[in-house]
């Protein structure tokens, strides 16, 4: 049994399994029902000046038959009392000591305002703060949210108030609905935030009703752009928290947010460098007993490579995610066709034909009548496609042909180019 | 004689193991239910949706541990288990499209685990007390694995070679190969369970030794061999049980005896369907099935029947034996009579009649009985436990029998039910034995 636990700029937790500030965080009740189930944390749902919520606040997206493969709302922070809250999560500590508890707040730009806020919660011994620069809608137009979190000077002014008098650890979370999120990453890490979370869910009409011709969802026959999360999300959260692991100038840790289903992705997260993950859609999908496949997920995946704690892992692949310029143009890969499992869609073929570059045949043997898919290899650009298309994993495999040439980048080549030396691709 | 190639093949498993695309897609397609009825339809409770799940996202080890744990024989119950009847029957998805191949999929992890020789599980720390099981077979398996993870010293005594009882040596193996219980013996032998084969209790050790010797005893020696006919020419050469003609298929290189021969088999229960099958496998021309009743009375699965069937095993409803035909003392032919059904029995079921008047003779090879399965009796009345013909009386719930330090489990408390008797149900009462003994043995070591 691998040691599970983690340490995310100094917050605690018995797993790297946290629930998301959303819904399911939306009560004590809830917390400690995920506690029991074996999330290792949980971040509360946004606490502020309580709001009024509107009536029909989630879409899913079915994709290919697989419901909540994206999922979007319109939802706010939370909408009990601050009191409430605060009584709800200082008997959730209590009952589960070891479990981490972070509260998330969101108060308008006022010192005083953050001031006041986190010295409530740090009282009742939380174990980290979270600031939520993320949410899209509707308290964005009042300034708050993803409105400070497109601005880097607002967030670094507010990190820092909040820094002032904070005496736990300091989460910033960023929303992703922003050009180049290591700014507001920077921002965050200069004024003072201990680490940083991503992502918040990003702006989205999850669709149109055919015959109502209504956005979806409306309320009472309008609709507003809401935030999107769930599976579909996961890549673009991926690259960023990829993009701030690398980046020199961050250099805080990173909690990855966004599309987390299962172990596997976690363990990617793990990998490109965030020190913990946080899950709200596929809890919102599934309960909260999805955790246990999690960490009996995670615990094998790393008893079968004897790797003793969790921690090991964290952002082990970071140093292999670089710029485009970076890339060895002398490397070459080209698709090769195992016949032996090969069902016959022809999808390669037609993919290839149709939208790359023409190179794979239908050979037919007029003997037996039977036809194969053969590559030409000389023309295969190795750019991927009929091994995406190909619905049996593994039939086609993207394998290497040493070029007998040495590593060369664009950077390289344009440098060697710029001092005048010459250079063959 | 060298058995012909094709024989040896129709012993070979029939259902094959679902390719890797088949299992993920129909993985994804389970629900994973909250509360799903098809954990509440399995007998040993497995969680369903979440060896399912586990198998979606690539963890077959957790996949496989989360079925073995709550069914030590679970890789055998993957294939004999009717699911229809059990999960499958039960699965939300039967009412919106089709139910999820359970089974399929549970020996998906169980095959996984199997080739890549894992160890699932790690005995308790000792807790200095013994406990001696009689009987290897499923019911005795999930006692002593459970137990042992217990802490317990778990002793087994199995009168045969092999350990894994009617998983080893009585379904066919080309429902169930060999290989297959034996892994699961290994996995509870793992746990530094001793298993004393070759062994059967009141011959070669007697009861009370056992009961004086050990802290607690689990008695799980399943049913016997099949009844007599008490049919004139029941001893003529060519009369055969249909458990040890199974048997001997699992054990032996394959007789061609039986090849281009006519054989009828007397009973219809699952017992039955496995001995016409096998029959056939073993080359026979023309296999019957003969029954004193008609299909709806039958006491084995619709999948069966249909398996049967098209094995190209004949049925004969509303007739039976009344004298094994011989001649030079091998069988020869077989005169039975016609019957029609009558009141209902005690069971709702109703009682064939003989028609008098109405015999008839066919010719016949071999005649295969299979109508049930002798009770341990006299083992039984060894231990000085109160039973009823046969079947051991246990309080409901603890499986205690009327002696304090004994317990049973498994056929030997069967006593008929809606279905024949069942490998997961076995299991399912060995497991609780195990749990209720521990319970025992802890309540005794309390100080008053
Ligand atoms: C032909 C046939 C087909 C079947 N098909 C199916 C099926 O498809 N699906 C299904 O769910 N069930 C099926 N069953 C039923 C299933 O096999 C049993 O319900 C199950 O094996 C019972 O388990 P058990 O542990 O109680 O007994 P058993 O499996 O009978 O094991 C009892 C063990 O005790 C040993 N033993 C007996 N006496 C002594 C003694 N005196 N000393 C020491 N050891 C002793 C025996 O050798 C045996 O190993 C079938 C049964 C038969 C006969
Ligand atoms: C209904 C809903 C409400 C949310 N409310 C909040 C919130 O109050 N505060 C916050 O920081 N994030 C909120 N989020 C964003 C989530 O915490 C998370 O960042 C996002 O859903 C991405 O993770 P996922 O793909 O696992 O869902 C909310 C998300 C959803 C779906
Ligand atoms: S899940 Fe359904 S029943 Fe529950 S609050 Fe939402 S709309 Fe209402
Ligand atoms: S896509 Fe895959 S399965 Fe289909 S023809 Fe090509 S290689 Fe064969
Ligand atoms: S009932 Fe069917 S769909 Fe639901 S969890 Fe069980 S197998 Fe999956």
């Amino acid at each position: 049994m691998a040691d599970l636990s983690i340490n995310l700029a100094g917050i605690q937790s018995p797993n790297p399994f946290w629930l998301a500030s959303a819904p399911p965080t939306n009560s004590g009740y809830q917390v400690q029902r995920a506690f029991e189930a074996g999330w290792g944390g949980a971040v509360w749902k946004t606490l502020g000046e309580p709001i009024i919520n509107v009536s029909s606040r989630f879409a899913g997206l079915t994709f290919g038959g697989q419901r909540v493969f994206g999922f979007n709302n319109i939802e706010l922070i939370t909408d009990k009392p601050l009191e409430v809250n605060l009584k709800e999560m200082d008997e959730t500590k209590k009952r589960f000591p070891k479990h981490t508890l972070i509260a998330s707040l969101m108060v308008e730009h006022k010192r005083e305002a953050w001031h006041e806020i986190v010295k409530k919660v740090e009282a009742i011994g939380v174990d980290g703060l979270e600031l939520n620069f993320g949410c899209p809608h509707g308290m964005a137009e009042r300034g708050m949210g993803s409105a400070v979190g497109q601005h880097p000077d607002l967030i670094r002014q507010q990190v820092e108030w909040v820094k002032e008098v904070a005496k736990t650890p300091v989460i910033v979370k960023l929303t992703p609905n922003i050009t180049d999120i290591r700014f507001t990453a920077r921002a965050a890490a200069e004024g003072g935030a201990d680490a940083i979370s991503m992502i918040n869910t990003i702006n989205s009409l999850m669709g149109v009703d055919l015959d109502k011709w209504l956005p979806i969802p409306h309320v009472d026959g309008k609709g507003a752009h809401g935030g999107y999360c769930g599976p579909a999300v996961k890549p673009i959260a991926l690259n960023m928290v990829a993009e701030c692991a690398r980046d020199p100038f961050v250099g805080v840790p990173i909690s990855g947010i966004g599309g987390i289903s299962n172990w596997r992705d976690a363990v990617e997260f793990l990998l490109m460098g965030a020190t913990g993950v946080q899950v709200c859609t596929a809890a919102m999908h599934h309960g909260f007993r999805i955790v246990e496949d999690m960490i009996d997920g995670l615990n094998n995946y790393l008893d079968q490579r004897g790797i003793a704690s969790v921690m090991d892992i964290v952002g082990k692949a970071v140093h292999t995610y670089s710029d485009w310029g970076n890339l060895n143009l002398n490397y070459k890969v080209v698709a090769r066709i195992h016949e032996e499992t090969c069902i016959h869609c022809n999808k390669c073929h037609i993919a290839c034909e149709d939208t790359s570059h023409q190179c794979i045949e239908i050979v037919r043997d007029d003997a037996t009548g039977k036809e194969r898919l053969v590559v030409r290899e000389e023309d295969c650009v190795g750019c991927n496609l009929c091994s995406i298309v190909c619905p049996v994993e593994g039939t086609i495999e993207m394998v290497e042909i040493p070029t007998g040439k040495p590593p060369l980048s664009w950077n390289q080549r344009q440098a060697a180019l710029a001092g005048g030396g010459s250079c063959e691709t | 004689m060298s058995v012909p190639y094709d024989l040896q093949k129709n012993f070979s498993e029939v259902v094959s193991a679902l390719k890797p695309k088949e299992a993920i897609d129909e993985a994804n397609r389970c629900l994973f239910c909250y509360d799903a009825p098809c954990i509440k339809a399995c007998p040993t409770s497995i969680d369903i949706p979440m060896f399912i799940r586990k198998i979606a996202t690539g963890n077959l080890l957790g996949s496989a541990r989360t079925i073995m744990e709550a069914n030590p024989v679970g890789a055998s119950c993957a294939r004999v288990c009717p699911t229809e009847e059990l999960c499958e029957g039960a699965c939300v998805l039967n009412h919106a499209s089709r139910p999820i191949m359970i089974g399929l999929l549970q020996r998906h992890a169980t095959d996984w685990a199997i080739r890549n020789n894992v160890t699932l599980f790690e005995k308790g720390e000792p807790n200095g007390k013994r406990v001696a099981i009689v009987g290897a077979g499923p019911a005795g398996l999930s006692a002593a694995r459970e137990l042992a993870r217990l802490g317990y010293a778990v002793t087994i005594y199995e009168a045969k070679e092999k350990a894994g009882g009617l998983n080893t040596y009585g379904i066919v193996s080309f429902r169930l190969p060999q290989e297959i219980p034996l892994w699961e013996v290994e996995q509870v032998e793992a746990l530094g369970v001793t298993i004393k084969t070759n062994t059967r209790v009141g011959v070669d050790i007697m009861p009370d030794e056992l009961v004086e010797s050990y802290d607690s005893v689990l008695l799980a020696v399943g049913m016997g061999s099949v009844p007599a006919l008490h049919i004139p020419g029941e001893e003529l050469e060519g009369v055969l049980d249909a458990i040890a003609l199974v048997e001997e298929t699992k054990t032996r290189p394959l007789s061609t005896e039986m090849v281009g021969k006519k054989v009828v088999v007397i009973g219809a229960g699952n017992t039955a369907i496995d001995a016409a099958t096998c029959s056939k496998r073993l080359g026979a021309d023309h296999v019957q099935i003969l029954y004193r009743r008609t299909a709806q009375e039958m006491n084995c699965y619709q999948f069966e029947y249909e398996f049967a069937k098209q094995d190209g095993v004949e049925f004969r409803w509303l007739v039976a034996p009344k004298r094994v035909l011989g001649n030079n003392g091998r069988v020869t032919g077989l005169e039975l009579i016609r019957m029609e059904l009558g009141e209902p029995d005690a069971k709702g079921r109703k009682r064939p009649v003989p028609i008098p008047g109405s015999e008839f003779s066919i010719e016949v090879d071999f005649v295969v009985k299979a109508i049930g399965q002798n009770r341990h009796v006299a083992l039984v009345e060894q231990f000085g436990l109160q039973h009823e013909n046969g079947i051991v009386s246990v309080e409901e719930g603890t499986y205690r029998t009327s002696h304090p330090k004994v317990f049973a489990a498994g056929d030997v408390i069967f006593g008929g039910g809606k279905t024949d008797a069942m490998v997961v149900d076995a299991a399912n009462h060995g497991k609780r034995a195990a749990h209720a003994i521990d319970k025992a043995i802890r309540d005794q070591k309390q100080p008053v």
